[in-house]
Order: structure tokens, then C-alpha cells, then sequence
């Protein structure tokens, strides 16, 4: 059995990436990401990596650009304001079919918003991470465990699609610490070569082009379609969600991530109390685990989603329950926390045949649960 | 041609035959995106000399960032990478930090160097990254059509200063290669232009340096050539060098602003 270390889940997600053979990391400093950076720069320059503070989140970006044309593993990670900053180098990284990981520690927004755990960024990861027709693969992890497992993946799938791919996490599991087992650190020379990467074509193949622009329509097109096949695919073999107690679940409640560890405990209670609830987890949040959500259909009577938000997910929670049951919401946004408690009281509305949105300014004027 | 011209007489004249001028083999035969007069072509044919004159067209990655050289990645013969408007510096400095044998160079017009993309100049050159920058100041946005760029000179009429630029307003022109000697990353930062023959193998040379000072280690690399857009501007090609002569360089006169080697008195 590996043994297990005591991690903070940034640090966690740090030298997992080293695991999985990144050996370069271009980042700027924001809160509540700092802990990856500090541990990034400590262990690059052992690891013979390059750990390289950029001017921007603009200018991160663009090195990843770089990085990941030239054929390398590389990651960059950032929060929300600096995230909505590499929107544009993410979408010509899509654009250009470049892989990375981009890790968002999520905070409160919009704007400069606050320092505390969010996931108001669910939106920004999974429709709009830059302009344009494309999508970025999205990984939701729950435990510090998760962190170190979902980052091999995320290196593993961007590689075989090529594709950015983003791990949304938040604050809280940024900063706690947990015992993980680290995964085995990979032979980078094991890995597949990259035809395609810009490395010098060394008289031995006609020159690469990594790029985005088609000034024909009908080339942009096909590029676009081409790659929509891939998301396809993305879409039939990649969608990830854990559940718990859903079997015989009456009332299911969908939560990722932090949001996910709060309602797990609320359904536990719930269950004392004799309300047959359940939990799906997404793990992956693009694609969307629309299938899972098929699974508990024909027994669930109503669907509870919890967010650190005003409600992002619940809209895809709608469109895969499509009408068939009701879907309520309950969140709670600007780094405020829910309580298991407070879930519970939504379990307990849900399950009396009530649907809502039961979002913090709701809260407050009818002097509810908190 | 047809096939019965006499194959003796084309022997005799392939002997005689000494080929002085040829496409260099670092640029493809794609037909260039440029006007007729426009700079652009001139000085892309010269990098592509220099990286065939030096023998590294196998290790060498052009960034080709958005303006009239978009396009670039088709017409150089070496692995391309296009890059968003003014990220050139920081594209070349992921491809380099990776592949530190490889000689990378970045090919920029001015609103994408000193206007959109500065912030990245200013901290690729005082990394002092590895990489070398041919930079196109034509004062003017070439590829929008003709508006107002950080280097159009005071009074100048584009589209977006159609009262010429207003210097209480629009302030005032960037001279990048001046503002640049000032940073210890930079290893050679020179203003040239390709308005004669003259001036135009001077260019090459400085060029050249530009890449041999990456070969060499020494820092970042930046060729400032004061360049043309007659179609922009709204001149003949022959009547925007005499603008470019007149007005642009007053204003950005040539030479060496900073060369490391020089000053240690290396040569
Ligand atoms: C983010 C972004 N903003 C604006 C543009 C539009 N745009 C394309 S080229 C260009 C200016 C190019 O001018 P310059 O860099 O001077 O190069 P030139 O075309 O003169 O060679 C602009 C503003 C863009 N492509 N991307
Ligand atoms: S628009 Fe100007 S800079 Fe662009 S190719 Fe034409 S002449 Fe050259």
C-alpha cells in the first residue's frame, strides 16, 4: 500500500503534477491559489522543471501557449479574476488543439470580489473559458485525494484529445490538509510522442504550424466540426460522477466539490429522519454527467441542487432532468458556507413535494435558515 | 515548356549558368498576404537568409503574433506558431524555456509590440529571454485598415486621428528601442531600415547578430526596422520611403541602442 502524507490540497495538486510529468509551471500570484505556486517554485528547479512567475495571468497563459506547442506536459494555475484573464489564450489554445492543465482555486465574484471559497467561476469553466465555439474539459475534485488523482487524468485526457483542461476547485479545498497517497511518478520518456508539437523539424519532416486563425469560412468550419466530433467522443466515454445512497433516493441532491462534502452530510442526516435522499457528485463538470443523472431518474421525485453560487449548475441539472421532476436550488454565495443543517432544511422542503431557489437573498427576507 | 526545346542547348546553358538569386530555403513558396512596396516582405526574406546563412532552419520556431504577418507560419519553411495579438514574447518564451537548444524569434508589428502586447515585451526583455524580435514599426495599423498606433508621430492623420495625432489627447510616440536599452535582459537592441541597398544589408547584419547573440546565450534580441505601409499611408512604395526618410526617422533615428558585446569591448 503507498503510503499516505498529510497535504494541503494545493500542495497536492503541486506535486502531482510533477508525478504526471509536468515539468513546467507559469503562474502569477493570486489567493487561494498561493500555496501551488510556492511549492511549484521550491521543487521545479530540483525536478530540472522551470517554474517561471509571468508579469500577468495574460502572459502565464500565453507561456503555457508556448510550452504546449513545443510538445511539453505544463501547467498554470490561478483564481477567478485571473482566470477571466487567460480566457484568451485558453480559447487559441482550444482554437490551436494545444493540451494543459489550468488549475482554478475558485474565489468569490464578480470583480475583485473576495478571498473566500467559491463556485461562482462554474459558468466561466464550463461555457464561456474564452470566446468562440469550444470547450475545455472540467474536473471538479472533492477531497485532497481527489486533487492528486483528477490531476494525472486531467494531463492524461488533454494529451489524448488535445484539449485544455481546467480542474475547478475552490478555496476550502485549496487550504484544508488530508492524508493522500500520492500516485507513482511517470517516465515522461514513456510518453507518446507529439507529431504535431513545434519543436524544430530538424530536416526530417515538413515544417509544423501551430494555429488558430482560418480566414475561410468553410476551413473554420471544418475545424470547428472536426473538433466537436472530439468533444463528442469527450462526451461518451469521459463523463465522471460518484454517488451515494441515489438507489432507492427519493429526493437527489447534485453538489461538487466543496458543496458536494456539505451535502453528503446533510443527506446522512436526512437518512436518520427517514427522508430516502441520495447524492450525485459530478467529477467531471464538462461533460456533464447527464448519464448518471438518467440512472436515478425513474425512482427520484425531485432533484436538489447545492452550490456556492446563486445557481450555475442547476442549469444543467435542469436540461438532463428535462422537465421530469422538479429541480430546486440552494446556495449560498461570496464565500459564505452552507451548513449541513441548512441543506437539510432544503432536503426536508424538497421532500414535502416544494420546488425553489433558495439562494441567500431569499433567505434573509423570509428569515430563514440563516 | 514544351518538351522538344533542344536538351543540348539548356546543358550548355546550365553550365554557364551560376544562380545568383533564389528563394532562401527557410521561406516556403507560398505566395505572400503583402502590398505590392510593403516592408514586410523585404525584411521577412531577410530573416529567412539569416536562419538559411546559419544552417539552423531544423531548430528554429518563428512566433507569428496577429497583424499583416499573421500569416507568417505559412510562408517560413521552420515549425511556426501563431500567437494572439501582442503575446509574441511570452508564446516565445514558453517554446524557448522548453526547448532551450532552439533558436526562437518573434516577428511583430508596432500596435502589437508597444501597444496591446508591452507588458509582455517589457518583462521578455528584462527576463533577458533567450529569443530574438524583428519589429515592424510602420507607424500605423497595418492589418485594421490604418488606425493610430502607439508609434504614429505627433500630428499624423490615420483613421482614428483624423485630425492627425493630437498629442494633448493621444499622446506621444513610444520609441521602443531607446526604452528597452534600459533593461539589463537585453542584449542587442538596434533600429534599422530597409529603404536602400545599403541600408538593407545592414539590416540583414543586424539581424543576423540578433540571432547569433540568442545562439550565444546572451539575452533578448530586439530589431526595430522602420518600415512602410504605403497602402495605408496612401502613398506610391517609392513615396513612402520618402515619407518614412522626412518624418519617421527624425523622429526614431537609427542605430545600435544597446549591444552588450560592444560595450564589454568585444568587438
Ligand atoms: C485582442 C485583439 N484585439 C484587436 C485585434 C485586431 N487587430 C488585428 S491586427 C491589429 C493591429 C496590427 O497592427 P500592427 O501590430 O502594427 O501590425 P501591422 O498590421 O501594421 O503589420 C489589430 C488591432 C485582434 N486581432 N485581437
Ligand atoms: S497594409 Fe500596410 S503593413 Fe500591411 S501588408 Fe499592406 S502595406 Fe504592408
Amino acid at each position: 500500500m503507498v503510503e499516505k502524507v498529510l497535504m494541503k490540497g494545493n500542495e497536492a495538486l503541486a506535486e502531482a503534477a510533477l508525478r504526471a510529468g509536468c515539468r513546467f509551471f507559469f503562474g502569477y500570484p493570486i489567493t487561494p491559489q498561493t500555496e501551488l505556486a510556492a511549492y511549484m517554485a521550491k521543487r521545479m528547479p530540483k525536478a530540472g522543471g522551470v517554474y517561471l512567475q509571468a508579469e500577468s495571468e495574460v502572459a502565464a497563459i500565453n507561456m503555457v501557449y508556448g510550452a504546449s506547442a513545443a510538445g511539453a506536459r505544463v501547467m498554470t494555475s490561478s483564481s477567478s479574476p485571473g482566470v477571466s484573464l487567460k480566457g484568451e489564450g485558453i480559447s487559441y489554445m482550444i482554437g490551436a488543439d494545444l493540451p494543459a492543465v489550468i488549475i482554478n482555486v475558485q474565489r468569490g465574484g464578480p470583480g475583485l470580489g473576495g478571498i473566500q471559497p467559491s463556485q461562482a467561476d462554474y459558468w466561466m469553466a464550463t461555457r464561456a473559458a474564452g470566446h468562440g465555439d469550444g470547450h475545455v474539459i472540467v474536473f471538479a475534485p472533492s477531497t485532497v485525494q481527489e486533487m492528486a488523482d483528477l490531476v494525472a487524468s486531467a494531463f492524461e485526457l488533454g494529451d489524448r484529445y488535445r484539449v485544455p483542461v481546467m480542474i475547478l476547485a475552490d478555496g476550502m479545498l485549496g487550504q484544508m490538509m488530508e492524508p493522500v497517497a500520492l500516485p507513482e511518478p511517470i517516465d515522461s520518456r514513456s510518453l507518446p510522442e507529439k507529431e504535431w508539437a513545434t519543436n524544430g523539424h530538424g530536416g526530417k519532416r515538413t515544417h509544423n504550424i501551430v494555429n488558430s486563425l482560418y480566414l475561410v469560412a468553410q476551413q473554420l468550419e471544418d475545424t470547428v466540426v472536426e473538433r466537436s466530433q472530439r468533444y463528442a467522443r469527450i462526451k461518451d466515454e469521459e463523463q465522471l460522477a460518484e454517488t451515494y445512497l441515489t438507489e432507492d433516493a427519493e429526493v437527489v441532491l447534485v453538489a461538487y466539490g466543496a458543496a458536494a462534502r456539505i451535502s453528503r452530510t446533510a443527506v446522512a442526516k436526512a437518512r436518520e429522519l427517514g427522508i430516502k435522499a441520495g447524492l450525485i457528485r459530478p467529477v467531471t463538470l464538462w461533460p456533464f454527467p447527464v448519464d448518471t443523472i438518467e440512472t436515478v431518474i425513474p425512482v427520484a421525485k425531485s432533484f436538489l441542487t447545492v452550490e456556492l453560487s446563486m445557481g450555475q449548475m442547476v442549469e444543467d441539472v435542469r436540461l438532463a432532468v428535462n422537465g421530469r421532476s422538479p429541480v430546486s436550488f440552494f446556495g449560498h454565495t461570496g464565500g459564505v458556507i452552507p451548513t449541513p443543517d441548512e441543506v437539510l432544511v432544503a432536503i426536508q422542503k424538497a421532500a414535502m413535494g416544494e420546488q425553489f431557489d433558495l439562494v441567500p437573498y431569499h433567505t434573509r427576507l423570509t428569515g430563514g435558515a440563516r | 515548356m514544351s518538351a522538344s526545346i533542344d536538351s543540348a542547348a539548356n546543358e550548355m546553358v546550365d553550365k554557364k549558368s551560376e544562380i545568383l538569386f533564389e528563394r532562401p530555403h527557410a521561406l516556403t513558396d507560398a505566395i505572400t498576404n503583402y502590398c505590392p512596396g510593403c516592408s514586410h516582405g523585404i525584411v521577412q526574406r531577410l530573416v529567412a537568409e539569416v536562419i538559411d546563412e546559419l544552417g539552423i532552419e531544423g531548430e528554429t520556431v518563428g512566433v507569428c503574433p496577429v497583424g499583416c504577418s499573421v500569416m507568417a507560419y505559412d510562408f517560413y519553411s521552420c515549425d511556426m506558431v501563431q500567437a494572439a495579438h501582442g503575446r509574441a514574447p511570452a508564446v516565445a518564451t514558453g517554446l524557448k524555456r522548453v526547448l532551450p537548444d532552439s533558436v526562437v524569434f518573434a516577428y511583430q508589428g508596432d500596435g502589437d509590440l508597444a501597444s496591446i502586447g508591452m507588458a509582455e515585451t517589457i518583462h521578455a526583455a528584462t527576463r533577458g529571454e533567450k529569443i530574438s524580435v524583428i519589429f515592424i514599426n510602420n507607424a500605423i495599423y497595418g492589418m485594421t485598415g490604418g488606425q493610430m498606433a502607439p508609434t504614429s508621430l505627433p500630428g499624423q492623420v490615420t483613421q482614428t486621428s483624423p485630425y492627425g495625432r493630437d498629442t494633448e489627447t493621444a499622446g506621444y510616440p513610444i520609441r521602443v528601442c531607446e526604452l528597452l536599452s534600459t533593461l539589463d535582459g537585453v542584449a542587442l537592441a538596434q533600429r534599422v531600415t530597409v529603404d536602400s541597398p545599403k541600408n538593407v544589408r545592414l539590416a540583414k547584419k543586424a539581424i543576423r547578430k540578433a540571432f547569433e547573440y540568442q545562439i550565444q546565450g546572451l539575452g533578448y534580441s530586439i530589431i526595430e526596422v522602420v518600415s512602410t505601409c504605403p497602402t495605408n499611408w496612401g502613398f506610391s512604395p517609392s513615396d513612402a520611403f520618402e515619407w518614412m526618410r522626412d518624418n519617421m526617422l527624425p523622429y526614431y533615428p537609427l542605430g545600435i541602442y544597446k549591444d552588450i558585446k560592444a560595450a564589454k569591448g568585444e568587438q
